[in-house]
């Protein structure tokens, strides 16, 4: 792990960096010894090439979080990784929850793909330029983000025989 | 002397194959078509509910793509309505093969948060039985893969091994499967008396298992045939497409979580990491294999270092009380109630926490807002991502590639749609 100052410097690397929007960083945070860069959404590509260059070629993982009531609502986190130095970093973005949208890193990390599509199956990030965004684990006809954190849990009826012709989509 | 046969003779011998041949000769444009067929979600190869849209051209798979959420049961979700250690018993029935590694993701997470202290006997105990869970499902892979291949007594010889597992896992936590065994701040009870003999017999009877099916399988001709030299994939693109654990160790590179950033005390242990040069599927099915006689030292060590002490965290904020003092404190009684009712609050914050489980990197990323519930809970699941490398592995191989790709793949669904 990057310990506080390792987190600072590379921060500060980034901020001066080349092609690289000197507010592209906004904020640092060095948590149970975990280093986490929060980027401004538009710049998310570049961060993540740029911190590729410093050895952190392998994501791990992209998850979303959803801050409500927080605004703006939505997070989206990428876990690096430095196999040589086995080092790893979050890189973390907010967006808000009205319009969503969040460039897709698919074409630089193809792992993100089927991740990516996660995140917009369970809380709506729409992600653009993103190869085949569809929803992933729930049904293709299904409406809303089931983790966000407003959308109640069990709200859903479950279906059985006898109830079966008054649910949603039903023959009736 | 054609004379001499009845009428239905001489109408078979005077069928000819002539016609049928002439169209077969014409084979070069029926193999430029292209079609797509539907393979699952109800296929015994495709072990669970996988469905794959397979487009072939003749009998090569020109492209796949896979449709999963078939068995989505929504634990993510469930886990924000759940105290944190409630979440356990549901967090551990995502990979269902891999229950010991789910828990472990997961508790190590929170344990993060809470910056609470493992006993090393704890720690010990989480290796023994995480070892023996990825035995227990390299096993499962094992058994199932060779009956996709077509050896059946494969399948008997691996799951006689694996009841041996599940006894102890019964003996040791009182459940075969998802066994809850792990708690947040160490394990739930302390192995019982006998479970170190019988682990012990265990440890020194599996190796030869093991060669017994390397016998059977290693160099069987059959084996030889579909696995060397079918859909290898290197090194580089697997690290791009995020796969990690046997199948990229089988691709030469030796990244082991175990080895690279231990938890749970991995440090004391000495062990190996098989690795494979091509990354072909035979490299993968030998790499799973060779892993078992590895993860038998390892419990071995940890059955013979076994440290004396407490088996969780005295801290009573996180832990239950022992039993006996129920009786006499009325402090215990207290913590009793509230970790019972309430649970345990969690200090606010965000951790990733990654572990090597069966099949790579299982990472769980938790997140407190500092009530006593998690307000998120994410499984990076390693069948989750390494399935994306299944297209660039079968591209341009027979369909029946495909079917062996996939078991070397070791998908499990559970995982996948969690």
């Amino acid at each position: 792990m990057p310990d506080a100052t390792g987190l600072e410097l590379i921060a500060r690397e980034l901020r001066a960096a080349d092609g690289l929007d000197s507010g592209a960083i906004l904020d640092t945070l060095f948590f149970r010894n975990r280093a986490t860069l929060i980027v401004e959404p538009l710049s998310i590509r570049a961060v993540l090439g740029a911190l590729r260059e410093r050895g952190f070629s392998f994501m791990a993982s992209l998850h979303g979080v959803d801050y409500y009531p927080q605004e703006p609502r939505l997070g989206v986190l990428y876990e690096l990784l430095d196999m040589s130095g086995v080092d790893r970093i979050t890189v973390k973005l907010r967006v808000g929850s009205s319009s969503p949208e969040v460039d897709s890193v698919t074409p630089d990390w193809p792992t993100a793909n089927h991740q990516e599509r996660e995140v917009y199956d369970m809380f709506g990030v729409v992600f653009r330029g993103h190869p085949d965004l569809r929803r992933i684990l729930m049904p293709e006809d299904y409406e809303g983000h089931p983790q966000r954190r407003d959308f109640p849990i069990g709200g859903e009826p479950v279906i059985f025989t006898f109830n079966e012709s008054d649910s949603l989509g039903s023959a009736q | 002397m054609n004379s001499n046969l009845s009428d239905y003779r001489r109408r078979e011998q005077s069928i000819t194959m002539a016609p049928l041949q002439e169209q077969l000769s014409d084979v070069e444009t029926v193999g430029q078509e292209l079609f797509t067929i539907n393979f699952g979600p109800h296929h015994p190869a495709t072990h669970g509910v996988l469905r794959l849209l397979v487009t072939l051209e003749g009998e090569v798979v020109r492209d796949i793509k896979p449709i999963i959420g078939y068995v989505h049961t929504g634990i993510e979700k469930t886990a924000e309505d759940k105290a944190y250690w409630k979440v356990i018993p549901v967090i551990e029935r995502m990979d269902y093969l891999s229950y010991y590694f789910n828990s472990m993701a997961f508790i190590g997470a929170v344990e993060t948060l809470l910056e609470v202290e493992v006993p090393k006997r704890a720690q010990y105990l989480r290796v023994i039985h995480m070892e023996l869970n990825r035995i227990m499902s390299h096993l499962v892979w094992l058994g199932t893969s060779a009956l996709d291949l077509g050896a059946i007594s494969m399948f008997w010889y691996c799951f006689r091994e694996r009841e041996r597992i599940l006894d102890l896992f019964e003996f040791s936590s009182g459940q075969r499967m998802h066994t809850r065994y792990f708690q947040i701040g160490g394990v739930i009870e302390d192995i019982p008396t006998g479970f170190a003999e019988k682990l012990r017999a265990f440890v020194e009877e599996m190796p030869t298992r093991i060669d017994q099916y390397g016998a059977l399988l290693s160099r069987n001709e059959i084996v030889l045939q579909r696995l060397r030299g079918t859909c290898p994939l290197n090194a580089e693109t697997l690290l791009t497409l995020g796969v990690t654990g046997p199948l990229l160790r089988a691709a030469g590179n030796p990244w082991d979580l175990r080895k690279a950033a231990p938890y749970s005390s991995y440090e004391d242990f000495d062990f190996k990491i098989p690795i494979g040069t091509v990354g072909d599927n035979y490299d993968r099915y030998a790499v799973r294999r060779a892993e078992m006689y590895e993860s038998v030292k390892i419990i071995g060590q940890a059955l013979e270092g076994l440290p004396e002490g407490p088996h969780i965290t005295s801290d009573r904020k996180v832990a239950l009380p022992p039993r006996h003092e129920l009786a006499t404190s009325m402090e215990a009684l207290i913590h009793h109630f509230k970790l019972v009712t309430e649970g345990m609050r969690v200090p606010p914050g965000e951790i990733y926490y990654p572990i090597e489980g069966p099949r790579g990197e299982l990472g769980c990323f938790v997140r407190s807002d500092g009530s006593s519930k998690p307000a998120r809970v994410h499984m990076r699941d390693p069948s989750f991502v390494n399935l994306q490398a299944l297209a660039h592995m079968a591209e341009g191989s027979y369909i029946a590639d495909l079917i062996a790709t996939l078991a070397m793949l070791d998908p499990i669904l559970g995982g996948i749609d969690r």
